[in-house]
């Protein structure tokens, strides 16, 4: 049985009943980034504070006098949701050293879209990664600037369409390749790097948990599937979240201590990344020489990640 | 009053020990010249225990100043300081930080604003700052520099004000400058800065929202909040400065004067340079000319009443800029203060003098000429003094 089909046997006993991002926010029908936000609280439990960065989950959840968030939340300004979640740590440790505030653990969490992680927030997640906060930084990544109306990130796969990286003539979308932000997470030797998906809840609630009971640093990467950017139909947002990990365009695994593991196993061989490119209008420009090229490209990445996975040992088996 | 001790110390590094007398919980400083004394030297008081401060060596001053909101809404006592480029990075965040009513202190050693780069002192960089909702204090030596900043906590934690402050320090006149200074004792800072009592803090126990977005239904309101109190604060800035008179015997005001008495003119200058001024004014005094001194200490909020009865009886103001606005026809100190006397009767003849851009050394002779040049004045003027071309 694959850990789907064991959800609803298991569930009810193995996730927080507690909703801390509740139900009344503004996203589209089928975002995968409020239900990517839900899982991850529950992963957190309630004594968390967040540090959001401008980008649809604020705007979603915030219209004053309104809020969705259940539990301690900041926004502040679009690229430095890590620095002001490093500032909460501070302050929270600063306080409880002096007895201002209860003893008790309380987890300072930043959480950005791709913009806000791997463009305009890089600096100041680096800079909080590299200063050992104890804090846990959440990316959503929907593939684009979908707040501002969907422009290119450099989180957009080869070949979309965007706003800013529209298909014409002598264009074909999307130029560049996902930038690697797992992989520069890892470089900060953090010690807890994963990627999640909404669509596997489990293994996403796990990793966060995982992250929660770290001192130090850490870094989850979420694939958010974006109807409206994606150009989808928003009933297929779990599918078309499965496909991505089916057809290993984006898979899931963990980085602890230096060792990689896939947490989540794909098919063998993968389902051809057609199946996921063709329930998406971004990619219905694609002729079938990019697809190739996408394909072979995928390839490549799983093999380059293969090979991490089985040969690099962790820093305990090296030290 | 207990007589203290006066000790000789570089300005920069009295700043850091100052802070470090007021049981800052978040540091965050990120180094520019010639801001770095103090960043090094508080650094140093953490590392020897002097005082519990978590101290954030951030990689950048957008990051300080971020880092500074989100341990100030955790209700933490937050400190930071920069000048300059630093400044104009962190610009963004802060109307935010005022706004979100975070009481940071920052210290800014007042220095040029690129290009061409220039690492000496003037005001352009404060300048841009104008309208970002932050009380700013200037101050003129170093024994004002401890002063203010010991006062600077007060002021912003008020449950009246709940604004953030940046006290003015122009870099390497003032900051480099080795002082003879006296600090209070530790007991005393303690008695008159208790520790920081937020009004709302980040915690579980009982969960906020902050920095919600608004739409046209609230945002006006937020703002015209924020006008208010940053206008309201005045009096319990002076009520605060009161205080610290008799306590540690020495007198801040929002306009202070120099001479003016039965002046027909009257220079009015911010931070380092009204020493000179001072000294300036003697000599045209002794000349014969009736010349006097207002120094403005408070920039905003604006002390306008206070300008008016400073000024009432001169003829000529003269307006000291140390920055430039562009496009506008006179330096920024000089436009506010035009703006102030446009709704009364009589008014005096303004004349504007911007000088000391980009750390030119203003002497006592330059405000000789200025203050003879102004006492003839006619009608309005707009010169950048000493500058060819």
């Amino acid at each position: 049985m694959s850990i789907v089909e064991n959800f609803d046997l298991y569930a009810p006993r193995l996730i927080d009943k507690g909703e801390y991002f509740s139900m009344g926010h503004t996203g589209c029908a089928g975002c995968g980034e409020a239900l990517a936000t839900r899982l991850v609280l529950k992963g957190l439990g309630k004594d968390t504070i967040v540090s959001n960065a401008t980008g649809c989950l604020e705007i979603i959840s915030s219209r004053y006098p309104t809020t969705a968030w259940e539990i301690p939340w900041i926004h502040v300004a679009f690229e430095n949701a890590a620095a002001v979640a490093a500032g909460v740590e501070s302050g929270l440790k600063a306080l409880r050293r002096k007895g201002r505030i209860p003893d008790r653990d309380v987890k300072s969490v930043s959480m950005a879209g791709d913009g806000g992680t791997a463009d305009i927030g890089l600096q100041a997640l680096s800079g909080a990664m590299e200063r050992g906060h104890d804090m846990i930084h959440v990316c959503y990544d929907n593939e684009a600037y979908m707040n501002t109306g969907i422009q290119r990130s450099s989180q957009t796969p080869f070949g979309a369409w965007s706003t800013t990286s529209p298909p014409g003539e002598v264009s074909f979308g999307q130029r560049t390749w996902k930038k690697n932000i797992p992989e520069i997470m890892v470089a900060h030797n953090v010690a807890y790097v994963a990627t999640a998906n909404p669509s596997y809840p489990l293994d996403l609630i796990r990793k966060v948990e995982k992250a929660r009971k770290l001192k130090g640093p850490s870094y989850i990467h979420c694939l958010s599937v974006c109807p409206t950017g994606w150009r989808m139909d928003s009933s297929l947002t779990i599918k078309v979240g499965r496909l991505a990990l089916e057809t290993g365009i984006f898979p899931l695994y963990e980085v602890e201590n230096g060792k990689y593991r896939i947490t989540v196993d794909m098919p063998e061989p993968l389902r051809p990344v057609e199946d996921y490119l063709k329930l998406q209008g971004r990619f219905r420009h694609l002729r079938p020489d990019k697809i190739e090229e996408i394909q072979a490209r995928v390839n490549l990445e799983i093999k380059k990640l293969m090979n991490k996975v089985n040969y690099i040992q962790s820093w305990e088996e090296l030290g | 009053m207990a007589k203290r001790k006066r000790i000789g110390m570089e300005v920069a590094l009295a700043a850091a020990e100052a802070v470090g007398m007021c049981n800052v919980d978040v540091a965050a400083v990120y180094p520019i010249t010639p801001q770095s004394h103090i960043a090094e030297h508080l650094s140093e008081l953490v590392a020897d225990g002097k005082t519990d401060t978590e101290y954030v060596t951030v990689e950048s001053e957008h990051t300080s100043m971020s880092v500074c909101i989100g341990a100030s809404a955790t209700g933490a006592r937050a400190y930071t300081a920069t000048c300059s480029q630093g400044l104009m990075l962190m610009h963004e965040l802060l109307p935010i930080a005022s706004a979100m009513r975070c009481p940071i202190v920052m210290s800014v050693a007042n220095r040029p604003v690129n290009a061409p780069l220039n690492i000496l002192s003037d005001h352009s960089d404060i300048m841009p700052q104008r309208d970002s909702g932050w009380i700013v204090i200037f101050s003129e030596n170093g024994q004002e520099v401890v002063d203010l900043t010991l006062m600077a906590y007060r002021i912003a934690e008020d449950k009246d004000i709940m604004l953030p402050v940046i006290i003015g320090i122009d870099g390497f006149i003032l900051t480099h400058m080795v002082e003879p200074m006296e600090f209070p004792d530790q007991k005393e800072i303690d008695k008159f800065l208790p520790p920081y009592k937020p009004y709302a803090t980040l915690h579980p126990d009982k969960p906020l929202t902050m920095g919600a977005f608004a739409m046209p239904d609230f945002f006006p309101q937020m703002m015209k909040a924020k006008d208010m109190a940053l206008l309201n604060s005045k009096k319990t800035i002076v009520k605060v400065w009161d205080e610290w008179e008799r306590k540690f015997g020495r007198r801040y005001r929002p306009v202070e004067t120099y001479r003016t008495e039965g002046a027909e003119t009257i220079l009015v200058t911010m931070g380092s340079m009204s020493e000179t001024a001072e000294l300036g004014v003697d000599e045209l005094r002794d000349k014969g000319v009736s010349v006097g001194l207002v120094k403005i200490r408070l920039w905003r909020p604006f002390p306008s009443d206070e300008l008016k009865v400073a000024v009432k009886d001169a003829r000529v103001l003269a307006v000291m800029d140390r920055a430039v606005s562009p496009g506008t026809g006179g330096g920024p100190v000089f436009t506010d203060i035009k703006a102030v006397f446009y709704g009364e009767d009589s008014r005096p003849i303004i004349v504007n003098y911007v000088m000391g851009l980009g750390g030119v050394d203003v002497t006592v002779g330059d405000f000789v000429k200025m203050g003879e040049k102004a006492a003839k004045a006619k009608k309005e003027e707009y010169e950048f003094y000493g500058v060819m071309g």
